[in-house]
């Protein structure tokens, strides 16, 4: 029998998403403040890259604003926190709409035109957000930025400890994950599969182009902002230098190297983006070089990404004749 | 009115230089369906590589600059092809396009880490003096770097369009399949465009760089600016990213001096969403048809 | 009988150059009408500017009656149009089956029932019965991307069919097939054109297949219309022969 890799994967998703998810939860008891800490950076970067991969992995859409979008949510989040008063899980919730909107707003006269023009808008947003955090004291702290954000209380549960946020995140993390993993699995899926891979003919499909293409961009955005809503309270302290357009350049790096269209790939991506210059620190401002490097490199030997290369890899160990890149036509039933 | 004069020749000496950078991005989109985002640090590196050449080597300056212009063709008009560009078209432009991002940081972190992180003095070819006319100052670098850009422009358009070599490179940018029938060197005349794009981003690098000084970090707002004068004047025209940048510099410099230091940035952006909103083929560019 | 479709003096203009030039036929409720002529006449600008890819230069397209000119590719499949294209057009990281529910899936429910209903939008059903009917039955879950030609020209056709359509227009669809596989091409148009009562349009360079298959053929040459007729009287046309023969 032919067996749908497809399926087989999307199913490895969910379970890999639990598992990892207990793991996630036992692991730091032994770790430090500072190992705890860095994991759930991993996660909550791993969210927005999550976005990222479903704009551009999944509908093929380039958005240069994930990171700006995430200092919406993240900003957002803080300020209705601290001078808002509100609790964490509705303003969680703004900043998730809040970017969507803005998603939508963007998305609308660059989508347009031309696809690429979308790389363009979101470019200049990106820089305009980046200002307005700047210059805007009054709101936004300007360069001193905005401090002591809390840590939320979710029905009952203070989560100010170090070990009872991170298992927040992973929770919150799981959570997205799996939302993203029902949206891929959707007919809504299929859709942002076929506008990337051919719009001419998806639209001789009926499907609808336009909907589906700012669809994509505006839930990818909305992760950006789910992603700043739980970074402002690790934190606890904002300023806009992590919103800036290089860091949403480096963010469509994780796509990459995680393996664009992989729904694990944002994990794999924000691991080697964030927990590995952890353990290079020693190299200085050279890991950065070195990032960018493996991500050509990887783009010029294998543009699946890490997944692709393991997922390569795996097959050539199985030696299955019905790898992936096989033609099916000899096999009859 | 001296003021707005004053302000109106640099926002135009800036333009054209800008213009030298839209230029070069749209002639490798052209031919190769390449989007550069790492256009504005191909701006900011030439200056980076001769003021090494002169640190590291005690090379006299004019030495440097032939040396540091010659290295940065070689290695981000040859070797971009060559390294970047052909290994990956064949995946598609988006990966390319991810590259280049990639290259951008590389091309950033590595002046930074391997330079300077510190803003540097660079020295001009240009007279720098400023001479007063009818009350209005005048500074005579901006009027040198306004003819040395139009003059390298209009060298340029002279090229395209009345030598062989530069008509069989826009055969082979309109129409790769049919010049390749007609016995046009299509990979050579590629190549050639991201010489022309290196070769015009070390010139705009060397005119830029003694005004806002040599930092790694300048490529962001070069860059930035270059996207928006392609866009602004039309992605498939010379003349166009020449208006395009010559509108940006113009509405950058007055609107740092009228309206706003720190939202200086913002106005070409709103310039851009406004085109996109109401021109998106850009203000001299040529619609393109849906096709199938 | 009612006319399903109807092109009015459609003309398309690139530049200067004239591809399609006062274009006009009917296309009738359940024949299989052949679009044949040279290449580069206009029949593939003339199929564009039907579905909306293009936007004609002058002119106007009827379905049912109705001005449908100008209307996009979605509102067009929406209305009960579908067609195929002259190059392949399957998704290749789809198994068939998910192929041919894509292909449904925009006909069935709303936005919100495609997002939080079933994940094949209640389409494996059908999507099963077009796969039995272009006996393509072992090849369900396999990617498209590794079938033959000939099974990914069968599944491409199959889509088409899939949100039951009123009026298909195939463009080239025994293009680059081999024989055995056009047999059984032909015979399963056909037997679609009979059952689901669906219309026709196919362009053509075979001649064998338009003169066996269609009902009614249609010569373009220059984008202009030379002769509409049955293949008989088409190949008996002096205008024809001399279009296919004289030079």
């Amino acid at each position: 029998m032919i067996h749908s890799s497809l399926l087989s994967r999307l199913d490895g998703v969910f379970l890999t998403l639990i598992l990892g998810a207990l793991v996630l939860w036992f692991v730091p008891a032994g770790m430090g403040r500072y190992g705890t800490y860095v994991l759930s950076l991993w996660l909550v970067t791993a969210v927005a890259v999550m976005g990222l991969n479903l704009t551009l992995g999944v509908a093929g859409l380039k958005s240069l604003a994930q990171a700006a979008f995430m200092g919406i949510g993240a900003y957002a989040t803080a300020l209705l926190t601290t001078k808002g008063g509100m609790g964490w899980l509705p303003a969680f919730a703004i900043s998730g709409l809040l970017t969507f909107a803005i998603g939508l707003l963007l998305g609308f006269p660059a989508l347009r035109v031309k696809a690429h023009y979308l790389a363009f808008v979101t470019l200049a947003f990106s820089t305009l957000v980046w200002l307005v955090l700047r210059n805007e004291q009054w709101l936004t702290g300007g360069v001193f930025g905005l401090s002591n954000i809390p840590r939320p209380t979710l029905f009952g549960l203070k989560l100010d400890g170090h070990l009872a946020f991170h298992r927040f995140v992973v929770v919150a993390t799981v959570l997205l994950a799996l939302a993203l993993w029902w949206l891929i699995r959707s007919p809504w899926g299929r859709a942002f599969l076929a506008l990337r891979e051919n719009p001419v003919r998806a639209a001789s499909l009926g499907i609808n182009i336009r909907a589906y293409t700012l669809l994509a961009f505006a839930i990818g955005s909305a992760y950006a902002g789910f992603a700043g809503a739980l970074y402002a309270p690790l934190v606890e302290f904002i300023d806009p230098s992590p919103f800036a357009l290089s860091a949403s350049f480096f963010l469509l790096l994780m796509v990459v190297a995680g393996g664009s269209g992989y729904q694990l790939g944002p994990f794999v991506g924000a691991l080697l983006g964030v927990v590995l210059p952890e353990w290079l620190r020693f190299t200085g401002g050279l890991y950065l070089i070195l990032f960018a490097a493996i991500v050509v490199a990887l783009l010029i030997a294998c543009p699946q990404g890490m997944l692709g290369l393991f997922e390569r890899f795996w097959n050539a160990i199985r030696r299955r004749p019905m790898g992936r890149n096989l033609p099916l036509r000899e096999e009859q039933p | 009115m001296a003021e707005f004069i004053a302000y109106l020749i640099a926002g135009l000496a800036t333009g054209a230089i800008y213009a030298l950078a839209a230029i070069g991005f749209t002639l490798v989109w052209q031919t190769s369906q390449t989007i550069n985002f790492a256009q504005g640090e191909f701006v900011m590196l030439p200056a980076i590589l001769i003021l090494a050449m002169v640190g590291f080597l005690g090379a006299p300056f004019w030495l440097a600059t032939v040396l540091g212009i010659a290295l940065f063709v070689l290695l981000f008009g040859w070797g971009f092809k060559i390294v970047i560009v052909d290994p990956m078209i064949r995946h598609g432009v988006l990966p390319l396009a991810i590259a280049t991002m990639a290259l951008a940081i590389i091309m950033k972190e590595g002046a930074k880490d391997g330079f300077s992180a510190e803003a540097q003095n660079f020295p001009s070819f240009l007279p720098v003096q400023t001479i007063s006319l009818g009350g209005v100052s005048i500074s005579l670098q901006h009027i040198a770097i306004i003819l040395v850009a139009c003059a390298a422009i209009g060298g340029l358009q002279w090229f395209v369009t009345r030598t062989k070599t530069g008509r069989q490179m826009q055969a082979a940018a309109q129409n790769p399949n049919v010049a390749l029938v007609l016995g046009i060197p299509v990979a050579r005349m590629v190549m050639l465009t991201f010489l022309i794009n290196a070769g015009l981003a070390a010139l705009a690098s060397v005119l830029i760089s003694p005004i806002y000084l040599a930092k790694f970090s300048n490529g962001e707002v070069i860059g930035l600016f270059a996207f928006i004068a392609a866009i602004v004047g039309g992605f498939n025209q010379v003349r166009g990213a020449l208006a395009g940048g010559l509108i940006v510099g113009v509405i950058d410099s007055l609107a740092a001096a009228y309206i706003s230091t720190s939202y200086r940035l913002a106005v070409p952006l709103v310039l851009l969403v406004i085109i996109i909103l109401v021109k998106p083929e850009g203000l001299f560019g040529r619609k393109e048809e849906r096709r199938v | 009988m009612k006319n399903v479709l109807e092109v009015e003096h459609i003309a398309k203009h690139f530049g200067g150059i004239v591809a399609v030039e006062d274009v006009s036929f009917a296309v009738r409720e359940g024949e299989i009408l052949g679009i044949i002529g040279p290449n580069g006449c206009g029949k593939s600008t003339l199929f564009n500017c039907v579905l909306g890819q293009l936007t004609p230069s002058a002119g106007r397209v009827k379905l049912d009656g109705q001005d449908v000119t100008g209307l996009t590719p979605e509102e067009m499949n929406k209305r009960g149009v579908s067609r195929t294209f002259q190059l392949l057009q399957v998704f290749p990281e789809l198994s068939v089956r998910e192929n041919l529910i894509l292909a449904g899936q925009e006909h069935k429910g709303t936005m919100i029932s495609r997002l939080f209903g079933a994940r094949d939008a209640g389409l494996t059903a059908e999507a099963d019965r077009m796969i039995g009917f272009f006996r393509l039955g072992h090849l369900a879950e396999a990617k498209a991307g590794g079938l033959s030609y000939g099974q990914q020209k069968l599944l491409d056709a199959a889509m088409a069919f899939m949100a039951g359509p009123r009026l298909v227009l195939l463009d080239e669809p025994a293009g680059g097939v081999n024989l055995t596989m056009l047999g059984d091409l032909k015979e399963r148009l056909r037997a679609m054109n009979a059952e689901a009562g669906a219309t026709f349009v196919v362009i053509e360079h075979n001649m064998d297949f338009v003169m066996s298959l269609c009902t009614r053929v249609l010569v373009m040459a220059e984008g202009k219309v030379l002769a509409i007729g049955s293949p008989d009287e088409v190949r008996a046309n002096p205008a024809v022969i001399e279009a296919y023969l004289g030079h």
